[in-house]
């Protein structure tokens, strides 16, 4: 079984130098590693308008950080981010879990669509400068609308 | 009234010609009787589209989503389908806690 995974977005003031950027991000790293955890990524957004003032701030620095370990390494990565002045907002959200269910539902529709292209006699994945291939199943749910458009 | 049922939608003004008021009175009184209003077929655009993942990162495909005001915009306006709308709306909620999109503008 694969572990956990999460991902973690935090705010920094629009005035962060580089070098402070990275000093957080060895402090997030120090922890994460304490804790038997890994970055997988991370992904500086740079500088970006803020949709609302934050700390009278209008635009801040996004980092993305996505890590692989336990509950409570969030749980701790969270307390710690908390209380640091700097961060001006931070957010973890689970990610493993819509991750598979986003492949399952891609893996199943390919194959689901490879299906029905044999079954019609043709070859599985679609050929280049094959138009759009017809709407197999007109969904069900929104034909009551049908008599109203008459 | 001589005018028939078809020719009152659409077409009435221009048989009618000169005729004026009284053929925009039936035009209103059709309305009540029929839909002739046009009302275009909603689908979901994450269902048309295929889009599987609705990332709480992605501001271009949230945005048509978040009219003006900063509400989440109805289904029943946007068409989208449930499982999507749930989707949707867990990826606002989202991107609204790190300031991508605002919880109110007025």
């Amino acid at each position: 079984m694969t572990g956990r995974q999460y991902e973690l977005v935090y705010l920094l003031p629009p005035d962060t130098t580089e070098q402070q950027v990275a000093e957080l991000h060895q402090q997030i790293e120090a922890v994460v590693s304490r804790l038997n955890g890994q970055i997988e990524k991370t992904e500086n957004w740079g500088r970006r308008r803020l949709a609302y003032e934050i700390a009278h701030h209008k635009e801040g620095v996004y980092v993305l950080e996505v890590i692989n370990g336990s509950g409570e390494l969030m749980k701790e990565l969270d307390r710690r981010l908390k209380v640091m002045d700097q961060v001006m907002r931070h957010m973890v959200v689970r990610v493993d879990q819509e991750i598979k269910v986003v492949e399952r539902t891609r893996t199943k529709r390919q194959s689901e669509s490879e299906r029905r292209r044999v079954k019609r006699g043709l070859p599985p994945q679609r050929q280049p400068g094959e138009g759009r291939p017809p709407a197999d199943a007109d969904d069900g749910d929104d034909d009551r609308f049908d008599g109203m458009e008459g | 009234m001589p005018m028939g049922r078809g020719g009152g939608g659409g077409g009435g003004g221009r048989t009618g010609g000169r005729g004026g008021r009284g053929d925009k009175k039936t035009g209103d009184k059709e309305k009540g009787q029929r839909r002739p209003m046009f009302r275009r077929r909603k689908v979901c655009k994450f269902c048309a589209d295929k889009i599987d993942d609705i990332n709480y990162k992605d501001v271009k495909l949230l945005g048509p989503f978040v009219p003006e005001r900063g509400k989440i915009l109805p289904r029943r306006i946007s068409g989208t389908c449930a499982m999507h709308q749930r989707k949707l709306q867990t990826a606002i909620k989202r991107a609204r806690q790190i300031a991508l999109i605002p919880y109110v503008t007025d």
